[in-house]
């Protein structure tokens, strides 16, 4: 690894930049607190409450963080499942988001847990209780994020196989290394349709889920939220926002990366976000009007004001966006109405879990403490550096791959010195599937679903 | 003053109340075994159904609270403390009437407070109520809890096992009372405390601290039923004395702990909550989608089917 990071030097982006330092610095921030919560505990590091004990670490760091992986599923469901290969560019980072997403969903619940020690009752047949809500989403979310570290696999088997070499004495076991990836790779090619399909039964089901989680707590749910159709709504909004995510992610990578963004494979997935989108709002509006309480949006209050937003800024507004031809081939718009989507799917789970949240007693109201807030940046930032981390050192993001627009022409020839770090051919990788997506410009466009 | 037939139900310690296991008749106890035997050979079809088979005991306990005999001296908070082993000063400090300046909460080293309802024009005496679980018919925190640290008893009392208990606190956001409090300023292993209904004294026949310990007939430890026929028959008897209402014989699916009163419990700062429990919509919910795992199978089998087509097409 230490030769490789002297080879990213010459032809790759570096890992550190300003930028990345000061990431590095909130996530040195967010550790440190983290320790603080683990020694002194959660009385002494947060601000909850007997009538508030729910609190931006629910509600970021678990509800938005599974909501905001679901360009997982929801790209492995087009490239997989539908065999839209065009999309392939945009497989591996959407799936890599989401492993990093959901381990530190489970790092986030460990967190706000009073007795994390005791995490691992939850799989033990003796204390399931089927009964309970979260049951299903803690099980579904441990299964899932380990569906997500076997679908990684293969990026792993592609990054070392042919590249083994052990340090010092452990080099005698870089043969049986090699031999295990091969079988690995062989295998995982094999049944990986299962762990995918796997994947997307357990995101529809936690997905939801999550949403019923709160149909317990009754009245003490505002009613433009409290509903029994909590669970599809939570569904529905989980995939309107996954392909968003995979675009928002892709821009930002490609700007942090100096690559050219993926402008056309972009262009095309926003075409579906507004069908899902449509779908989203209509499901929530039948269900207002159903149950009569529609006319509580435009009451003035700041419930109202919060429901507004949500749907004004999160679904309409990017709706419009995404349907408009010209808008949908520019960058910059295509950032910005994935980010609109993104701010309402994580403003719907904040309003749900917090700001719409109203304890039965009229105490105190909750406001995080400094170190809430800090344990919460913090782990987005851990997140933001393992994301570069991998990309920089594993096969994840296909133009990185080829050759960098960094690198200087002469990089190719420089290939045999840096030999083992350095990308096999093209023609010697052996990807998971043929990746036809060198082919979009001349590929059937109009078959988007 | 006093209600005339509270004797007759006021569990004072009897040859009954002494048997090994719980203040239970034999008679009954059999009758509830037969109960939860056919309820678990009935309970596939049960939870197929999306309704679970209660295991509740036909003689299962509680306490009438009734507001309008409590004179706030807060001897109750004493003795719960007394009783639960947890700090407290001596009892005449209890007399100390400033507390009532602010309206509190059960803690963890209070697991019942009494709290004086803001004065209305008419009642001549000040309200006073006291608060701790309700130990529901239907718990919440019991659905919610997702490794069995929250238990009903068949006899009445809702349980916390803290040996199970993993901390997520989801029994406190779903409970409809928000009565239970959390030990957050414990570093390693925080508990939920709650009012355990004195399981372990009337284990042993004896009354739950807080009922013993009261001077007046505020509170009454009995049979569920029977104390509900005693608070309708004193409703009927006294139409003057108390609101045609009895706090928990419905609330929230029915409760162990049930209040009357001189006048409505919101005005006295008790939950307006429904009559049904609100597990009762979650777990249709949840066992309706995820019944037999049929969607889920479906789904996967769906997706299957697409793979293999949309395969094919490509070729």
């Amino acid at each position: 690894m230490s030769s490789g990071t002297a080879h990213a030097a010459v032809r790759r982006p570096r890992f550190f930049t300003p930028g990345s330092i000061a990431v590095c610095a909130v996530a040195a921030v967010g550790a440190a607190v983290t320790l603080a919560r683990f020694a002194l505990g959660l009385g002494a590091t947060t601000n909850l409450t007997d009538a508030n004990p729910w609190g931006i670490w629910i509600a970021i760091d678990v509800a938005c963080g599974v909501a905001l992986a679901a360009g997982g599923f929801t790209t492995a469901f087009l490239v997989h499942i539908l065999h839209r290969e065009r999309y392939h560019p945009l497989l591996r980072p959407a799936l890599l988001t989401a492993m990093i997403g959901y381990t530190f969903v489970a790092i986030g619940v460990a967190t706000d847990l009073g007795r994390w020690w005791a995490l691992w009752h939850v799989p033990l047949p003796k204390m399931w209780q089927p009964n309970s809500v979260l049951f299903e989403v803690a099980m579904c979310v441990m299964c899932y994020l380990n569906v997500l570290y076997i679908e990684f696999l293969p990026v792993v088997c592609e990054r070392f196989r042919g590249r083994v070499r052990l340090p010092g004495r452990l080099a005698a076991l870089d043969h049986p290394a090699e031999r295990l990836l091969a079988i690995l790779d062989a295998t995982l090619g094999r049944v990986i349709t299962v762990f995918v399909i796997l994947g997307i039964v357990l995101s529809c089901m936690h997905q939801s889920s999550l949403g019923t989680l709160m149909v317990i707590t009754g009245a003490k749910l505002h009613p433009l939220w409290q509903t029994p159709f909590l669970p599809l709504m939570f569904l529905l909004s989980a995939f309107s926002v996954g392909f968003p995510m995979v675009i928002f992610e892709s821009v930002l990578a490609s700007r942090s990366l100096r690559l050219p963004p993926e402008r056309e494979v972009l262009s095309m997935l926003a075409r579906i976000v507004p069908v899902v989108l449509g779908v989203y709002l209509l499901a929530r509006v039948m269900d207002l009007l159903s149950r009569h309480v529609l006319g509580l949006a435009f009451d003035g209050s700041r419930h109202g004001w919060l429901f507004l937003t949500e749907v004004t800024l999160g679904v309409l507004a990017p709706f419009a966006i995404f349907t408009n031809r010209r808008l949908r081939a520019r960058v910059g718009w295509l950032f910005a109405g994935a980010s609109m989507v993104i701010g309402g799917v994580v403003l719907n789970r904040l309003n749900v879990f917090l700001l719409c949240y109203t304890p039965v007693h009229a105490g105190a109201a909750y406001s995080p403490a400094w170190t809430e807030y800090a344990v919460t940046a913090g782990y987005i930032a851990i997140i933001v550096l393992l994301y570069r981390f991998i990309v920089l050192n594993f096969p994840v993001v296909e133009a990185l791959e080829h050759r960098s627009p960094l690198a200087e022409p002469s990089a190719e020839l420089s290939r045999p010195v840096l030999k083992p770090h350095t990308r096999p051919a093209a023609s010697r990788r052996r990807p998971l599937r043929p990746r036809p997506d060198r082919k979009i410009s001349h590929g059937p466009t109009g078959s988007a679903p | 003053m006093s209600a005339p037939c509270a004797s007759t139900v006021t569990s004072r310690p009897s040859s009954q109340t002494r048997e090994p296991d719980r203040a239970q008749p034999t008679t009954s106890r059999r009758a509830f075994l037969g109960i939860s035997v056919g309820a678990t050979l009935a309970a596939p079809a049960l939870a197929a159904a999306g309704e679970h088979a209660s295991a509740l005991h036909q003689d299962r306990m509680g306490v009438l609270v009734d507001l309008t005999e409590c004179v706030g001296c807060r001897r109750c908070e004493w003795a719960c403390c007394d009783a639960n082993g947890l700090p407290h000063g001596p009892l005449h400090e209890y007399d100390d009437q400033t507390v009532f300046e602010a309206r509190r909460y059960p803690s963890p080293n209070q697991l019942t407070v009494v709290n004086r309802a803001k004065s209305d024009q008419t009642e001549r005496e000040p309200v006073h109520l006291k608060v701790q679980c309700m130990h529901c018919d239907k718990p919440a925190c019991v659905s919610a809890c997702l490794v069995g640290a929250m238990q009903k008893d068949p006899d009445g009392p809702v349980h916390y096992d803290a040996s199970r208990c993993i901390g997520c606190r989801y029994c406190m956001v779903a409970c409809p009372f928000e009565i239970l409090s959390y030990e957050y300023e414990r570093s390693l292993a925080p508990r939920v405390r709650k009012c355990e209904l004195c399981r372990d004294r009337t284990r042993d026949g004896k009354l739950p601290a807080c009922v013993e310990m009261c001077p007046v007939e505020a509170l009454t430890y009995g049979r569920r039923s029977e104390l509900l026929a005693l608070a309708h028959d004193k409703i009927a008897r006294h139409p003057d004395r108390y609101t045609d209402h009895i706090y928990g014989e419905h609330e929230a699916g029915g409760t162990s702990w049930l209040y009357i009163a001189g006048r409505d419990f919101a005005s006295l700062g008790l939950p307006t909550v429904g009559p049904k429990s609100p597990a009762a919509l979650s777990e249709a919910i949840q066992h309706g989608i995820f019944r037999g795992f049929a969607v889920p199978i479906v789904i996967a089998g769906l997706l299957g089917a697409v793979n293999h087509l949309t395969k094919e097409d490509h070729k």
